[in-house]
C-alpha cells in the first residue's frame, strides 16, 4: 500500500473483511477513524460502546418534520464498520462518519416514504435500496451488495463491479467469488495486504468503468474526500484510517482540488434531520425482508465471524444440535460425514473452503435424506437466525415515538393515564383517523385503546376505551423495529404476521384489521397469504368459519372502496371451496360434529347470500341440494339443508313434502328422523302453521313412534320445539289438538289460515284504523272520495277490499 | 465385453460400451487427481453425466438433464466411503444415473443386484455351488460370490436396484459391508475385505406403498440424493412428446396431428397438481395422493391417442384425455375427488381457452359412480 492514510476497502457485512479490518487497525493503530456513514451520527456514535448496545442495530436518520423519510445503516456484530467503531471506542480513538450528510440524501425530492423506510414491497424500483440504506450497500456499494446491480432512479445501465471481477475469474456468482477470494481467507501475515489487493482491483475496474453509473457517487465521494482532508490536516497522513466500501477506495486515493469537491456539493437540497440507534434483527438484514441491507445469510456470516477455528465442523455441529432439538435423530457420525462431504464437494468445485452452498448440499444428502423440508428449518433458524439487537435507553427517541406524538397532537388524542371512553363517528374525518390510529397501534401490540362492544352502535360509530399506561412507551420503542411511522410499522407488522400466521381464522382477522386500520398497502400480501392458506386447508368447517369475517370485510371494503376486488376474489374462492367440499365433509360425522357443521353451514349460507353473486349462490344451492339427498350425511344436516333451500324458494313445497315423507317414513330409525326434524325446523316453526301437510306428516310420524323409542326422541323434539316463539308453539299445539288430518292443503287450497275465521270480521278490523291513521299520519279522509259523514274511516291500506275505495268499508259501524 | 452377443446385436448395450468413445476421450483429457481405481476423476465423471465439450473438441452428450448440484453430490459421495442412495418417484432416471455413474467410475456397470421381494441373502453376500460343496466341502472353489462381493474384492462400484423392495432382514446384510467394508465368510473362517475403489449405488422409490423402509442403521450408511421431476414445463412436454412418439410407433398408432397442445395441457395439469400451485404461481392447490409422474402423463397421452384413433376423428382432443387425467389424479376416491373438483372449479373454469377441457372433465366426472356427493 502506498503511504498515506490507511484506506480499508471492505464489503459491508463481510465477516472476512471484519476480521481483516481489526487486524489492520491493530497493526497500524491510527489516531482517528473515518467510517462511511452519515456525519450526523457523530453525535451518537459513543453509544456504540454502551453496555446496553447489542448488535444487530441500525443507525437511523430521519427528517425531523417527517419521520417517514428515513434511511437506515444496519450494523451486525460481524460488520467491518461495527468492528472498526468498537475498536476505536475501546482505544479512545475518535470516530467520524464521512459520507454525504443524511440532510442531503433525505432531501432528495424523488424519495418517497416507502422507499425511504424500505417497506416498499420490491427493493428494486426507484432508488429504494439506495441512499444511505446500509452502510453504503445502497446504490453505489457493489462490494457491499453483490446484487446491487438493481436499477437506481430509473437509470438503466449500472455495472456491478463485483460481477465483472467474478466473471473475469470464471465465477458465475459474484458473491461466491468475493467469499472465496476475500472472506474465506485465513488471516494473512500482512494484515494490510488484502486491502491493497482489493484496492488494485477496484482501481482497475474504475479505470475501465468510471463511476459505474452511480448517480450519487460523485457527490458522496467528494464529501468523503473533504472529510478525509480535514482529518489528515488535523492528525497527520499516517494516523488516519478509513473504513468504506471497497468501491470508493480509488476515489478517496484520487487527488482532487478542494474547490472541485466543494463545487460538487454546492446547492444540494437539505432537510433537518435527526439520528439515533434502533434495534435491528437478522431477519431484516436478510435481503428477503425488503429492507435490503444486503445479505441473505446473516446467521452464516455471523457464524463465520464468531468461529474462525474450524468453521465448517462447528457449523455442522450447530445444525445437528438444531435437528436434535427438533427431534430428528442425528448422530456424530452424521456430522462427520456431512463435514467430509462438504469439504470434498468444495474440492470438486474448486473452492478454497466449503461455503454455504456446499454445507447445505452435504446436510441435505447426509442428514435430511435428500429432502428440502428440514433444510427450511436451517434456513430459517440458522442461516437467517432470530437475533434481535438492543439499544441502550440513552439513545434518542425512536422516530416511531415521534410520529405517534405528532399524530396524537394533530388528532387531539392525548395519552391519559386514567381510563376514559371515546365515541367516534367514522363519517367525520378526524374521528376516522383516530380510529385508524387506534387500530394500527393495536396491531403493533400497543393496546392503548380497546373496542368497547355492546350498545347498538351503528356501522359508523365506534366506542373505544382508552387508557395510556407508562409501559406502552416501552412497547412503542419495541415496535420501532417495524418502521418509522405508525402506518408503516403497522403495515410491516401485518405483513410479517401474515407470513407467520398458522390458521385461516388468524388471517381473516388480520385482513379485517388491515381494512379497519386503513392499511391498504399491506392488504394484498395478507390476502395472498389468506388465499394460499385457504387453498391448502381441507377442513370445510374452518373454511366456512373464515367466510363470514371475510364477507364482512368485502362489504366493508366496498363501503370504503378499498381493496374490495382482491378481497372479493378470495372470498369467492373460499366459497367455491366450501361448495365443493361440503358434501364429502358431511360424511361420517358424529352428533357433535354434525351440530358444529350445521353452524358453519348456516353462517356460510348467510355469508354467501351477502356476496351477491348469482352464479355462486347457484353453486351453493346445488351443494345444499346434494346434501338433502345424501344418505351419508347426518339427518340433522339433511334437514337443515332442505329447510334453507325451502326458505330460499329453491325447493318447491311438493319436494319438501316428499323429502319429509321420505325422512319420516317408518323405515328410518326414529332418532334419525328426529334429527332431521330438528334440522328442518331450526329455521322457525311458523312453517308448520302455514303448511298443514307438513304438520300432518310430522304428526303422523310422531304418533307412530314406538313406545320404547319415544323416550329417545323426546329430548330432541323438546329441543326443537322450545326454540319456537311461544305464539308459534301455541298455534302448532292448537292445530295438533284439532287434528291436522282434517284440513289437507295449503292456505290457498282451503281459503283461510288455520286458526282464523272463514271470512274477515270487518268490525274488528275497523277498530285498529284510528291508531293506524295516527301512526301513518294520513288525513282522516281522502279528498278524492266522498267521506261518509258518520264514519271517517274511508280508505286504508290495511283493507284488502279497498281497491274501488268508493264506499267506506267500515260502514257497518 | 462388446455390444454383440454370439455375433448378434444386443437390444440394449451397456453404458460403458455404448459411450466407450466418450469415456476414452474423457480419460485422455482428464488431468485431475483420480481416487484409487477410478477410471476418471470426479470432475470428469460429472462432465460425463452432464455433458460438455472437451478441450480437444470431443462433445460429451448429456446423460442426465437436471440440476448440476445433484450430480456433483452423487459423484462426491462415491469418492467418500459413504454409499449413494438415489431416491425418486418412478421415471426420474434413477437406474439410468446409477448405471452411468458405475460405468464412468469403474468402467463396468454390470455388478448389479436386482432387488425384489424374493431377493435372498445369497444374492447380496455369496452362495454355494452345491455340487462342489458336496464333493469337496466348504472351499473357495465351491463359493459363488455375489456381484457385491466381486465389487469389494476388485474395488469397483456395485449397484443395488430397488433397495426398498428387498426384505428388511436381507437389506440389513448390507450394514456390515458398508460400515466395516468387509464380508465375513464364517464357513471358511475367512473374509473378503473391500479394496479401495469399492462403493455401492442403491436406487429406491420413495412414493411406493408396501415397501420395506430402510432401517435407520442402514439409512445412516447412505448419502441420499433425490432425483427431481423435470424442472420446467417445456422440458417435460419435450420428454412426454418424444416418448409418446416412440411408444406410438411401437403400438402402430398414427401420429396425432395437433396433439402437442393437448400434451401441453396434460403436462400443465400434472405439474400444477403435483406442485400444488398454478403455473403462474398465483394460486395454491391441494395435491392429490397419486404421483402424477411424467410416465403417467405419457400413458394418459398414448391412451388419448388410441381413443382418438379408434373412436374419434384421429385428432387428439380434450375429451380424449379428460377421462385419463381424471383416472390418474383420483386415486383415493374421497380425498382426491375433492382435490380434482376444486381444481376444475377454481382453476380450469376460469382459464382462457380451456372451456372445452372444463366441459369434458365435468362430463367425465359425472360419469363416475362415486362423484363428490353426486
Amino acid at each position: 500500500m502506498t503511504a498515506g492514510p490507511l484506506l480499508l476497502g471492505i464489503r459491508h457485512h463481510g465477516p472476512g473483511s471484519a476480521r481483516a479490518v481489526r487486524a489492520a487497525l491493530e497493526a497500524r493503530r491510527p489516531s482517528v477513524l473515518l467510517v462511511e456513514g452519515p456525519p450526523e451520527a457523530d453525535a451518537v456514535v459513543e453509544l456504540a460502546a454502551d453496555k446496553g448496545m447489542v448488535p444487530p442495530v441500525a443507525l437511523v436518520a430521519h427528517a425531523t418534520q417527517e419521520t417517514g423519510r428515513a434511511a437506515f445503516w444496519p450494523l451486525a456484530s460481524f460488520s467491518p464498520e461495527w468492528i472498526a467503531i468498537r475498536w476505536a471506542l475501546d482505544n479512545r480513538v475518535p470516530v467520524r462518519f464521512i459520507d454525504l450528510p443524511a440532510a442531503h440524501t433525505l432531501a432528495e425530492p424523488d424519495r418517497t416514504e416507502d422507499e425511504a423506510t424500505g417497506t416498499a414491497p420490491e427493493p428494486a424500483p426507484g432508488d429504494g435500496e439506495g441512499d444511505g440504506e446500509g452502510v453504503g450497500d445502497g446504490d453505489a456499494e457493489q462490494p457491499a451488495v453483490p446484487g446491487a446491480g438493481q436499477p437506481e432512479g430509473g437509470e438503466v445501465l449500472r455495472i456491478d463491479p463485483l460481477a465483472v471481477l467474478a466473471e473475469a475469474a470464471g465465477y458465475d456468482d459474484p458473491e461466491r467469488w468475493w467469499e472465496d477470494v476475500v472472506e474465506h481467507r485465513g488471516d494473512a501475515d500482512d494484515p494490510i495486504a488484502p486491502f491493497t489487493a482489493v484496492e488494485e482491483a477496484m482501481t482497475e475496474l474504475r479505470a475501465a468503468h468510471g463511476d459505474g453509473g452511480h448517480r450519487r457517487d460523485p457527490a458522496r465521494e467528494a464529501h468523503m474526500r473533504l472529510r478525509l482532508r480535514e482529518a489528515r490536516k488535523e492528525f497527520g497522513d499516517e494516523a488516519v484510517a478509513v473504513v468504506c466500501g471497497a468501491w470508493h477506495v480509488p476515489a478517496l486515493r484520487e487527488q482532487r482540488t478542494v474547490t472541485a469537491d466543494r463545487a460538487l456539493l454546492k446547492g444540494l437540497p437539505k432537510v433537518r434531520t435527526e439520528v439515533t440507534w434502533v434495534p435491528w434483527t437478522h431477519r431484516r438484514l436478510g435481503r428477503a425482508s425488503g429492507y435490503g441491507a444486503g445479505i441473505d445469510s446473516p446467521g452464516w456470516y455471523g457464524h463465520l465471524f464468531d468461529s474462525a477455528d474450524r468453521p465448517i465442523a462447528r457449523w455442522m455441529t450447530k445444525i445437528a444440535g438444531l435437528f436434535r432439538d427438533e427431534g430428528r435423530p442425528i448422530s456424530s457420525a452424521h456430522v462427520i460425514e456431512a463435514v467430509r462431504l462438504a469439504e470434498t464437494l468444495a474440492v470438486m468445485r474448486g473452492r478454497p473452503l466449503a461455503g454455504l452452498g456446499e454445507t447445505l448440499d452435504a446436510v441435505r444428502s447426509v442428514m435430511c435424506e435428500g429432502s428440502d423440508v428440514p433444510l427450511a428449518l436451517i434456513q430459517d433458524r440458522l442461516i437467517v437466525g432470530d437475533v434481535l439487537g438492543e439499544v441502550p435507553d440513552a439513545a434518542p427517541a425512536v422516530p416511531l415515538q415521534r410520529d405517534l406524538t405528532a399524530l396524537q397532537r394533530s388528532l387531539r388524542l392525548k395519552p391519559e393515564a386514567g381510563e376514559r371512553e371515546l365515541d367516534l363517528d367514522l363519517r367525520k374525518e378526524n374521528d376516522a383517523a383516530r380510529s385508524r390510529l387506534l387500530y394500527r397501534l393495536g396491531m403493533l401490540s400497543v393496546p392503548w385503546g380497546r373496542r368497547a362492544n355492546g350498545s347498538g352502535t351503528g356501522t359508523f360509530r365506534e366506542r373505544w376505551r382508552l387508557e395510556w399506561q407508562p409501559e406502552l412507551a416501552v412497547r412503542v420503542a419495541e415496535a420501532g423495529v417495524w418502521g418509522t411511522t405508525v402506518e408503516h410499522a403497522a403495515g410491516a407488522r401485518a405483513r410479517s404476521d401474515a407470513a407467520e400466521a398458522t390458521t385461516l381464522a388468524e388471517l381473516t382477522t388480520l385482513a379485517e384489521s388491515c381494512l379497519l386500520a386503513g392499511l391498504d398497502e399491506a392488504l394484498p400480501e395478507v390476502m395472498r397469504a389468506l388465499a394460499d392458506r385457504a387453498a391448502l386447508d381441507s377442513d370445510v368447517g374452518r373454511l366456512a368459519a373464515a367466510l363470514p369475517a371475510l364477507v364482512r370485510s368485502v362489504r366493508y371494503g366496498d363501503v370504503r372502496a378499498t381493496g374490495g376486488a382482491a378481497l372479493r376474489r378470495v372470498a369467492e374462492g373460499l366459497a367455491e371451496r366450501v361448495c365443493v367440499g361440503l358434501a364429502p365433509a358431511s360424511s361420517g360425522l358424529d352428533a357433535a360434529g354434525a351440530a358444529e357443521l350445521r353452524g358453519h353451514i348456516e353462517s356460510a349460507h348467510s355469508a354467501i347470500g351477502l356476496l351477491d353473486d348469482e352464479e355462486l349462490r347457484g353453486r351453493w344451492r346445488a351443494a345444499l341440494r346434494r346434501l338433502t339427498e345424501r344418505q351419508a350425511t347426518p339427518a340433522l344436516l339433511r334437514g337443515r339443508a332442505a329447510r334453507l333451500l325451502l326458505d330460499e324458494g329453491e325447493l318447491p313445497e311438493e319436494d319438501a313434502e316428499r323429502l319429509m315423507g321420505l325422512e319420516l317414513s317408518p323405515g328410518n330409525p326414529p332418532a334419525q328422523a328426529a334429527g332431521w326434524v330438528e334440522g328442518f325446523l331450526a329455521g322457525g316453526g311458523l312453517l308448520l302453521v302455514h303448511d298443514e301437510r307438513l304438520l300432518g306428516l310430522l304428526d303422523a310420524w310422531l304418533s307412530a313412534v314406538p313406545r320404547d323409542s319415544f323416550e329417545d326422541v323426546l329430548p330432541l323434539l323438546r329441543r326443537t320445539f322450545t326454540a319456537f316463539d311461544s305464539g308459534v308453539r301455541r298455534s302448532v299445539g292448537e292445530l295438533a289438538r284439532r287434528g291436522p288430518g282434517r284440513g289437507t292443503g295449503t292456505v290457498a287450497a282451503r281459503g283461510h289460515f288455520p286458526g282464523f275465521g272463514e271470512e274477515p270480521d270487518t268490525a274488528r278490523a275497523d277498530a285498529v284504523l284510528p291508531v293506524l291513521r295516527l301512526l301513518l299520519g294520513t288525513p282522516p279522509a281522502t279528498p278524492s272520495v266522498t267521506p261518509s259523514p258518520t264514519d271517517r274511516s274511508t280508505t286504508t291500506a290495511s283493507s284488502p277490499a279497498a281497491a274501488p275505495a268508493v264506499a267506506p268499508i267500515g260502514a257497518s259501524s | 465385453m462388446s455390444a454383440e452377443a454370439n455375433g448378434k446385436a444386443v437390444l440394449r448395450a451397456h453404458a460403458e460400451d455404448a459411450f466407450a468413445d466418450e469415456l476414452k476421450a474423457l480419460a485422455a483429457a482428464d488431468d485431475r487427481p483420480r481416487p484409487e481405481r477410478w477410471q476418471l476423476s470426479p470432475w470428469a465423471v460429472a462432465t460425463y453425466l452432464l455433458g460438455g465439450t472437451l478441450p480437444d473438441g470431443t462433445v460429451i452428450t448429456p446423460k442426465y438433464v437436471g440440476p448440476r448440484r445433484i450430480v456433483e453430490v452423487a459423484v462426491t459421495t462415491l469418492a467418500t466411503d459413504r454409499a449413494l442412495l438415489l431416491l425418486g418417484v418412478p421415471g426420474t432416471a434413477k437406474t439410468w444415473v446409477s448405471e452411468h455413474l458405475a460405468a464412468a467410475v469403474s468402467g463396468d456397470s454390470t455388478l448389479l443386484v436386482q432387488g425384489t421381494a424374493g431377493t435372498s441373502e445369497e444374492a447380496v453376500r455369496y452362495g454355494w455351488n452345491y455340487a462342489q460343496l458336496l464333493a469337496k466341502g466348504p472351499s473357495h472353489e465351491a463359493m459363488v460370490p455375489s456381484p457385491v462381493m466381486r465389487a469389494m474384492s476388485d474395488g469397483m462400484i456395485a449397484r443395488v436396484e430397488e433397495l426398498t423392495r428387498i426384505p428388511a432382514d436381507v437389506q440389513d446384510t448390507l450394514i456390515t459391508i458398508l460400515s466395516e467394508k468387509t464380508l465375513p465368510v464364517p464357513e471358511l473362517a475367512d473374509e473378503v475385505q473391500a479394496v479401495s475403489g469399492f462403493n455401492l449405488i442403491a436406487t429406491a422409490n420413495d412414493r411406493d406403498k408396501g415397501v420395506n423402509e430402510l432401517s435407520s442403521a442402514l439409512r445412516r450408511r447412505f448419502n441420499t440424493v433425490v432425483l427431481p421431476l423435470p424442472a420446467t414445463a417445456e422440458a417435460e412436454v419435450e420428454i412426454v412428446s418424444r416418448r409418446v412418439d416412440q411408444l406410438g410407433r411401437s403400438l402402430r398408432l398414427p401420429p396425432a396431428p395437433d396433439g402437442i397442445d393437448e400434451i401441453r395441457r396434460v403436462v400443465t395439469v400434472f405439474r400444477e397438481l403435483r406442485n400444488g400451485a398454478t403455473s403462474d404461481g398465483r394460486t395454491k392447490l391441494k395435491s392429490p395422493s397419486g404421483t402424477l409422474s411424467t410416465a403417467e402423463a405419457i400413458s394418459v397421452v398414448t391412451n388419448g391417442i388410441a381413443l382418438a384413433t379408434h373412436f374419434g376423428d384421429g385428432v387428439l382432443r380434450a375429451a380424449d384425455v379428460a377421462a385419463g387425467i381424471q383416472g390418474a389424479v383420483i386415486r383415493d376416491p374421497a380425498a382426491d375427488a375433492v382435490v380434482w373438483q376444486e381444481y376444475l372449479e377454481t382453476v380450469v373454469r376460469e382459464r382462457d381457452g380451456w372451456k372445452d377441457f372444463y366441459r369434458a372433465a365435468r362430463e367425465a366426472a359425472s360419469d363416475r359412480p362415486h362423484g363428490v356427493g353426486a
